[in-house]
């Protein structure tokens, strides 16, 4: 779905990212950990296609991101949702049409959707907030809308990004879980996190593979967790 | 051309909700409206300019095909002769196409407006009047008065041709200008609409970075902002003209023997060219914003 070979990245001075090659298998489910400045975000729009390489190869569904165009973009991004780090939304929008907006774009907004719309908002516990606008959103609540907005079209693979990063204990654990339910659908997850008890955590739930960002390199994490 | 109708139709009417994507107006779509508008207004008047000079440059050109005239005036026992020499002379200048006699008729006709129907032009000392058509290279003016002086002393030569030709040119001048202020005014229009469009682009560059990561394809962002542009610069532009036609119409008007100040105004089927101005604009804008916002897009990530 998602291939990188031997890519390496930089935004101008050193490489930052070097000789990283993966391939996330349909269904598997990953953690990408590493230090804050490791590099964790930059790795992810690789992955999405929001960078191209410096060096290597990335192929997204089988298309070398090189030669895709602006719209290919755009179209692989309705199979790869996103839980950006910093959850952005179009603060005139009320939550529920921010969630519907991957629909809105793909002009795929039909009625049959609000139904599913309502079970999803209800799925992320944010049934009483749909009419809300973003900015009147907390924390954990913007990292669940932007969950939903990144699951509701139903895309292959979902990359979360730092989704637990300002949210209470509590909450993440919420998160953690909705993110294995999805799985659990098949659905291919991998959560950026520099919080080590959230992979602990998810370990008994679910076959995780730890990757971890060090030395510019990306190595695979043993029992050490 | 149906499928070209229906595609206009479809970006009019538009999708409700795709629309909604781009925060309500702002200050800059104001400022298309009331820039639209402005430009409309002007544009009708710049049109009405145009046409009224062309329809004076076409006046005063049929009246310069009718050349040069002499009058000539003598005691009534010496006409005949004098005449007889003037057309002589008139008949040996080169330049000079046809020299014709107006009859008494004609010239009764001529005066008629200013001393009624039933004049006694037989008892009256009025001028014998010469017509003259010249050829295509003219005839040398002053070589002929020169020559009418010494030979037809009672000869006056009324050379209209030569006052007017400078007249009919200064009136095609100023069609012409008439017709680059409408370029101006639409190519003004353009560059203000793209000013308005890169600043409401670069308002809403959060907007687009959302829509781009929620999968939103360059076109449909581009066509969120170029609708909303298009569609203000269309009615602002509709404003304007009526209110350019309104003030047309209520220009003093002094009917048929309309001058050129009096004659600015529209006349028959002219009156439908200021209904071209609104979409002539709602297409720049269309045009320019969308220029603009393609522009913009290919500079993102
Ligand atoms: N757009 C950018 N331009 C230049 N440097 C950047 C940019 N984005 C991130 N960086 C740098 O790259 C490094 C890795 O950033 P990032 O991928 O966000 O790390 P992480 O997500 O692991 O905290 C940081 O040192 C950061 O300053
Ligand atoms: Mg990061």
């Amino acid at each position: 779905m998602i291939e990188l070979e031997n890519v390496a990245y930089s935004y101008g001075g050193g490489e930052l990212l070097s000789e990283i090659s993966l391939k996330l298998a349909p269904g598997s489910f990953h953690f990408l950990t590493g230090p804050s400045g490791a590099g964790k975000t930059t790795f992810l729009k690789l992955c999405y296609g929001a960078l191209i390489p410096t060096a290597g190869d990335v192929h997204l569904f089988g298309q070398d991101v090189r030669a895709m165009t602006r719209d290919d973009i755009a179209l692989s991004r309705r199979r790869i949702g996103v839980v950006h780090q910093d959850c952005r939304f179009l603060d005139h929008l009320p939550v529920a049409e921010n969630v519907a907006l991957p629909l809105t774009v793909a002009g795929a907004d039909r009625l049959e959707d609000v139904a599913n719309m309502k079970e999803l908002l209800s799925w992320v516990g944010l049934s009483r907030r749909a009419d809300a606008l973003p900015p009147e959103l907390s924390g954990g609540e913007r990292q669940r809308a932007a969950l939903a907005r990144a699951v509701i079209q139903s895309p292959d693979v979902i990359l979360a990004d730092e989704p637990t990063g300002n949210i209470d204990w509590e909450m993440s654990q919420r998160l953690l879980t909705l993110l294995i339910e999805l799985n659990r659908m098949g659905k291919t997850v991998m959560i950026a996190t520099h919080d080590l008890s959230l992979i602990r955590a998810a370990k008994s739930h679910v076959q995780a593979r730890v990757l971890r960002i060090a030395n510019r390199r990306l190595q695979l994490a043993g029992a050490d967790l | 051309m149906n499928a070209v109708v229906a595609k206009v139709l479809g970006f009019l009417v538009g999708d409700a909700q795709a629309d909604r994507v781009v925060p309500p107006a702002g200050f800059t779509v104001r400022l298309t409206l009331f820039t639209s508008a402005a430009m409309a207004f002007l544009m009708v008047f710049a049109l009405a300019l145009s046409l009224a000079s062309g329809r004076l440059a076409a006046t005063w050109s049929s009246e310069l095909d009718r050349g040069a005239t002499l009058r000539l005036s003598a005691p009534p026992e010496q006409m005949a002769a004098q005449t007889a020499v003037a057309m002589a002379v008139l008949q040996t200048t080169p330049g000079v196409a046809t020299a014709r006699l107006l009859s008494a008729d004609e010239q009764r006709a001529l005066l008629a407006p200013w001393f009624g129907p039933d004049l006694p032009l037989e008892d009256l000392p009025v001028p014998q009047l010469i017509e003259i058509t010249e050829t295509g290279a003219g005839f040398d003016a002053a070589g002929l008065r020169l020559r009418l002086a010494a030979e037809v002393p009672g000869a006056v030569l009324d050379d209209h041709a030569r006052w007017r030709k400078p007249l009919v040119r200064a009136a095609g001048a100023l069609r012409a200008l008439g017709w680059v202020s409408i370029l101006l005014i639409g190519a003004a229009s353009a560059a203000m609409i793209t000013l308005a469009a890169n600043a409401a682009l670069a308002a809403n560059a959060q907007v687009i970075e959302v829509l781009r990561l929620v999968g939103a394809t360059d076109g449909y962002i581009a066509q969120a902002f170029v609708r909303r542009f298009t569609l203000r610069a269309l009615a602002g532009a509709a404003a304007g003209v009526v209110a350019g036609l309104i003030a047309v119409l209520l220009l003093p008007s002094a009917g048929a023997e309309a001058t050129f100040l009096t004659g600015l105004g529209f006349r028959g089927w002219h009156w439908l060219l200021p209904l071209l101005i609104a979409p002539i604009l709602g297409a720049v804008a269309y045009w320019a914003t969308g220029v603009a916002a393609r522009k913009t897009l290919e500079g993102l990530t």
